[in-house]
């Protein structure tokens, strides 16, 4: 599966122009990103949020790209659910907001 | 290394870039690939675009563009980029926003402007696999020049089984449309969309606002929240995951 | 590097020798957000200074714009490497702000509405090297800049320069903030790149 970039080292994170604030996606923009990290595609997992105990997948979080990281945030409460943040040669990942991903797997 | 292998003008302000990826290991309907352009003094920036075309076995992935006013990369692709150039490409990447042939429940589809691109790979996929499965689009736009595969759907709502589609005009009608322009409403979803107790699988993909308001008339037509997919390109089009 | 594509400039980025490693220079001022925007009325508005003993001092909206402003112009430089040249505030020096506050704290963590947080040292906000501002080029700061204040400290990288400030917290130990814990350096001195962890 083509989950780096096809013909070059990985480089750095996001550099991000927006004229608007509050400009936000879905989690499915984060696909890519948590591809390569994870040997699996993360958006379809789901979690719960530690902040209001709400279910989503990772594809139906509030993401914000127009930011130092990606921050994906419940749509329920608006709390921080996962942050990635690309440096040149690693990536951070927190996901303190969830209390456990359950990802869909072959049996 | 992807490479430009064609391109076709779809409106005056969309463009389909015929892709070449080696290695492309398949894609199902509803993935995307994130694009990644770096400029001569290494600055670099990435989008995500969804694939438009069906599952083709030929190595080619089809892309549609469409011109963002003011945007970083869409004037790009859309204008600059040439047949032979190269292009970096991740993907395909997203396994939430898709529709597998396998499944057999019906099938709506609700488009804002350029989230047709998706929507189209799911109905050009469902004509490739000869599907039955009945499919109905309520595609948006603002006025019908905007509409981005108008000659395509006209035909496939006539050769293929199975397949509706209404239009919704934001600001400007067609010559002799029965209605004013206006956006998408509850009428609209509940004429061409399909009832609740079909328990249909919906797929909305458009900008951040129209994928909400849309979201929210299905959820409150009865459609259970967990049958809704929803992909958000940004306000005005697709954004990056990264900027 | 990726490959360079052909014909693609990207935004106009005129090069600069003000500029540190990295940077780029930008016209417009864009807007970065890692959340929804707050909005604080001004009646509601408070900034909190909290100390490593206990203490505790408050400002309204009224009593905070009752101090001296001072009206800097200073070079912006972001960690996702835009930068802004001659950028025109108003707003009053922190070291104002913590005048007469008993504290033997060497850190600080800056709280925003929202949620948001950063740390630095105390020596950083203090020596005519920070400021709250409430005005952004002659006009009332928006929100979606930070407004109705944030904290202007333009010789780190701007994500340091927390938006819809609320308040300061004195520490004896560094804590990291919202980006540091994320990645980001604790530091972030532009001029030396101290983008991540580690650099």
């Amino acid at each position: 599966m083509t989950v780096s970039w096809s013909g070059s080292a990985p480089t750095e994170g996001p550099g991000a122009h927006a004229s608007r604030a509050d400009e936000h996606i879905d989690g499915n923009a984060l696909a890519g990103s948590l591809r390569e990290v994870f040997a699996v595609d993360v958006t379809v997992a789901s979690g719960r949020c530690v902040g209001c105990g709400r279910v989503d997948t990772v594809a139906g979080l509030v993401l914000y790209t127009q930011a130092p990281g990606l921050v994906a945030r419940c749509p329920g409460c608006d709390g921080v659910v996962l942050r990635l943040v690309r440096g040149p040669d690693r990536a951070w990942l927190d996901l303190r907001g969830v209390t456990a991903l359950e990802i869909p797997l072959r049996p | 290394m992807a490479r430009l292998a064609a391109v076709r003008d779809e409106t005056p302000t969309a463009r389909t870039l015929v892709l070449d990826v080696p290695d492309w290991p398949g894609h199902l309907a509803g993935q995307h690939v994130d694009v990644r352009l770096t400029a001569a003094d290494g600055y670099s920036t990435q989008r995500s675009f969804s694939i438009a075309s069906a599952p083709s076995g030929d190595g080619q992935v089809e892309l549609t563009v469409q011109r963002v006013a003011g945007g970083e990369v869409s004037p790009y692709l859309a204008d600059v980029f040439a047949v032979d150039d190269p292009v970096e490409l991740r993907g395909p990447v997203g396994g939430w926003f898709v529709w597998r042939p396998e499944d057999p429940s019906p099938v709506v589809l609700v488009a804002g402007g350029s989230g047709i691109v998706p929507l189209m790979a799911m109905i050009r996929t469902r004509a490739g696999v000869g599907s039955r499965v009945p499919f109905r689009l309520v595609y948006s736009v603002r006025a019908p020049e905007d509409v981005i595969y108008a000659d395509e759907l006209r035909r496939r709502t006539r050769d293929d089984r199975g397949l509706d589609v209404a239009y919704v005009y934001s600001r400007q009608t067609p010559e002799g449309w029965p209605r004013p322009p206006g956006r998408i409403g509850l009428a609209t979803l509940a004429e061409h969309g399909w009832p609740p107790d079909f328990a249909p699988a919906c797929f909305v993909c458009g900008p951040t606002a129209f994928v909400e308001t849309a979201a929210d008339i299905l959820v409150a037509q009865g459609h259970e929240p967990r049958r809704i997919k929803t992909e958000r390109f940004g306000p005005t089009g697709p954004v990056a995951s990264g900027g | 590097m990726g490959i360079v594509t052909p014909g693609f400039t990207g935004r106009p980025r005129p090069s600069d020798t003000r500029l540190p490693p990295g940077q780029y220079l930008t016209e417009d001022f864009p807007v970065l957000s890692a959340g929804p925007t707050p909005r604080i009325p001004l009646d509601d508005w408070r900034f909190t200074v909290t100390t490593e003993l206990g203490g505790r001092r408050e400002w309204s909206w009224a009593e905070f714009r009752a101090l001296g402003d001072e009206a800097p112009t200073v070079d912006i430089h972001c960690v996702t490497k835009w930068s802004k040249l001659e950028t025109t505030w108003r707003g009053v020096p922190v070291e104002a702000m913590l005048e007469d506050i008993e504290s033997a704290a060497d850190y600080a963590l800056v709280h925003s509405y929202g949620g948001y947080t950063t740390n630095l040292p105390l020596e950083d906000l203090l020596g005519g090297q920070a400021w709250i501002v409430h005005e952004y080029d002659g006009a009332p700061l928006a929100p979606e800049h930070g407004g109705p204040a944030r904290l202007l400290v333009p010789h780190l990288y701007f994500w340091k320069s927390a938006k819809w400030v609320r308040g300061i917290q004195l520490l004896l130990e560094d804590e990291p903030g919202f980006w540091e814990t994320a990645g980001y350096h604790d530091y972030g001195d532009p001029w030396r790149e101290q983008r991540y962890q580690g650099d």
